[in-house]
């Protein structure tokens, strides 16, 4: 290289250094945690509605995560990732992507599928041990939740070679947990997004802990971001309870990646108030004045401050905005409790797009035991 | 017709399946300008472009992960993981995803994808390049595990795999990548991918097994035959789903049965021929079966893998103990 002798500096003895990158990661935020503007908003902002949309969307799935919970503690639902503290997550994602991107959740993209057009039933029915949640009637081809952690990822630059492929302007979104990012997934995913520059964007959902695993003990790193350098594409943090600035930055990440820019990495800061699921008891390993801490940073009570303080906001339509949320979660509750258990032949019949021959005794034999089985009747 | 060996038969039909169908993509380590380290890609790069048959990261994980990916948008991923014994970072993404896509969303999206692989041992090669891995797979609810011992039937079974809707696992035994040549049509068309094949037919006792101690049982049938012993051979081919009906059959006839595989003995896949021939063909059984198989031991280095992959001297072994048996 013809430059090489001015951009390298020669060390002490034989070494010598190269500088290839310099960086800081930047934190994006525009309301503090009071509900204040700490800038000009971003300009779609300005649009109130889009405001109070995003506020009711948050409401709507901090009401579904509370029934949920309870339907879990009374034994009517499985195992519920709550997303409680983490909504402006969802909500962003919702109004970030377009129908014809493909979302890959985790398991605590609640608000997000929502938004996508998954039915509140589909997300109940799912953890209420039924496959059928995860054949969203409103397809938009949204990966299914996803449980084994950080295995999504790759699967997301599968989708966006898939896209980069046929020439689409499309764009692959990716959740992932800061736990996530310790996964070999992780790191061969975001590296082969940037070695094809691939139309994906990660969003990285730093809730602070990875079941009992503090932040600071998974990664050496001062911060998350700063991982997506490594691998040749931008990374940044936004505070990730600050609906209003990760919506910004996530949308202008997708559209940057439709417009054949690359991937981008957003670490959103965030803190998961609720247990890590309903089978957890964070008490065990986290102090209750961290989460009263961070409980006065929550996204919901931020953007309700602030439309507050504009006047555009009250609690008449607070009052409404709960009972209507209420009132659709009894519904889709009601739904999903009156919704039959699928035969149990369905383990069968979605295996193989036609059922291997060989396989036809075992359905033969299941369908025979529940035949004879009692209240098979019910379950048809 | 030319005459070519397994492994030319597998590009013959990888170039078929990319020409015929523009969703087939090719990928892995070194399969663009390198051709493969077994070359099983040789020229696919030049001839279908840099953006079909695609260089990965070294990345196993990954490779299977971008073939879950691609094929849920309704490509035809078709991944090659370069050495056997590198496909276990691959398992988590083919059992946790690749297998139950389909399952777990009711059909709603869906893995029409192929890992193929080169398996087994007897190339000299280096530590964890000769594994026989397949009983790992066929354990795998939603795959279909496939393993070819002749260019003929790697040709029309590649093919097959490809143009299955759900995902498969195509282990190729490197063993006999280029030990036999064969007439083999490149007219496109497929194999099932539920038949074994009675590659010869005998009367006193079926030989069973599959990928390159095919061709050892074969030998041995020949062996068997200058003493007058006629020896049914069978390959099983699609290890998963298991035609049942063909070595039931055989063994009805013979009586006899002996399965060879150069995979380690226990929970080896063998066990499950067994166990299918003890569920259904007991009452035409004349001996117990028996398995000629690697044993449970590491694969050695290759100074001694002879020792470990069955030979036909092993195999004829079983077959004078089963037939000694009244």
């Amino acid at each position: 290289m013809s430059d090489r002798g001015q951009r390298e500096g020669v060390g002490d003895g034989a070494s010598a250094s190269r500088e290839v990158a310099r960086f800081e990661v930047r934190l994006w935020r525009c309301l503090d945690v009071d509900g204040n503007a700490l800038a000009p908003l971003p300009a779609f902002a300005g649009d109130l509605d889009h405001l109070r949309r995003l506020y009711r969307a948050m409401v709507r799935v901090r009401t579904l995560d509370a029934r949920a919970v309870a339907l879990q503690r009374t034994g009517q639902l499985g195992t519920y990732a709550s997303s409680l503290g983490q909504e402006a997550v969802g909500a962003a994602l919702g109004d970030a992507l377009s129908a014809a991107d493909v979302l890959l959740p985790t398991y605590r993209e609640t608000l997000a599928l929502l938004l996508r057009g998954v039915a509140m039933r589909e997300i109940l029915l799912y953890w209420g041990g039924d496959e059928r949640g995860m054949d969203f009637a409103a397809d938009r081809g949204d990966f299914p939740h996803c449980i084994p952690i950080g295995t999504q990822v790759t699967h997301a630059v599968g989708v966006a070679a898939a896209f980069h492929y046929r020439r689409e302007p499309r764009v692959a979104v990716c959740v992932v947990g800061d736990g996530g990012t310790s996964r070999g997934d992780f790191y061969e995913g975001i590296n082969l997004a940037g070695a094809w520059s691939l139309p994906v964007v990660f969003l990285v959902v730093n809730n602070q802990w990875a079941i009992s695993v503090p932040r600071a003990r998974q990664s050496g790193a001062e911060t998350l971001a700063q991982k997506a350098l490594a691998a040749g594409f931008g990374g940044e943090q936004v505070d990730g309870n600050d609906v209003v600035m990760l919506r910004e930055r996530l949308s202008l990440a997708v559209e940057r990646a439709r417009r054949g820019e690359g991937p981008h990495l957003i670490e959103a800061l965030t803190y998961r108030l609720a247990d890590h699921t309903t089978a957890d008891d964070a008490s065990r390993y986290r102090p209750g004045d961290e989460v009263e801490h961070h409980r006065q940073r929550e996204p919901v009570l931020r953007l309700r401050r602030y439309l507050t303080r504009l006047g555009a906001w009250d609690e008449a339509q607070e009052a409404e905005c709960l009972a209507h949320c209420a009132r659709e979660v009894e519904a889709e509750v009601a739904a999903y409790l009156a919704t039959p258990p699928a035969p149990a032949t369905a383990m069968f019949d979605h295996l193989y797009e036609a059922l291997p021959a060989a396989l036809a005794g075992q359905r033969r034999e299941l369908a025979e035991k529940g035949a004879s089985a009692p209240g098979a009747g019910d379950h048809g | 017709m030319a005459e070519v060996t397994l492994v030319e038969a597998i590009n013959l039909a990888l170039a078929h399946a990319l020409g015929a169908d523009p969703n087939v993509v090719v990928f892995g380590e070194d399969v663009g300008v390198n051709g493969g380290v077994f070359r099983a890609t040789e020229g696919l790069q030049r001839r279908f472009g840099a953006d079909r048959v695609l260089d990965t990261p070294l990345a196993e994980g990954l490779i299977a992960g971008l073939a879950v990916g691609m094929a849920t948008q309704g490509l035809r991923p078709v991944a090659e993981i370069q050495f056997s014994g590198f496909i276990y970072p691959a398992v988590d993404q083919i059992v946790n995803h690749a297998a139950r896509l389909r399952n777990r969303t009711r059909g709603r999206l869906t893995c029409p994808m192929v890992l193929r692989a080169p398996c087994g041992g007897g190339i000299h090669a280096p530590e964890h390049h000769s594994e026989s891995n397949e009983a790992l797979f066929a354990h795998v609810p939603g795959l279909r595990v496939v393993i070819p011992s002749s260019p003929a039937r790697a040709y029309g079974l590649l093919l097959a795999a490809i143009r299955d809707p759900d995902p498969v696992i195509f282990l190729e035994p490197a063993r006999i990548y280029r030990l036999i040549r064969q007439e083999v049509a490149d007219d496109g068309a497929a194999l099932p991918l539920d038949a074994a094949y009675v590659l010869r037919d005998g009367g006193d006792i079926s030989l069973v097994s599959w990928g390159a101690a095919v061709l050892d049982c074969l030998a041995a049938a020949e062996l068997l035959a200058a003493e007058g012993i006629g020896a049914e051979v069978i390959d099983v081919a699609t290890l998963k789903p298991l035609d049942s009906a063909t070595l039931l059959d055989s063994v009805a006839k013979t009586g006899r049965c002996v399965i060879v595989h150069e995979a380690a003995r226990t929970a080896g896949f063998g066990a499950e021929v067994a166990a299918v021939l003890a569920e259904a063909g007991l009452a035409s059984l004349l001996a117990p079966v028996r398995r000629v198989t690697g044993y449970d031991t590491v694969m050695p280095l290759y100074r001694n893998e002879q020792a470990y992959i069955p030979d036909v001297a092993r195999i004829v072994a079983a077959v004078r103990e089963s037939l000694q048996f009244s």
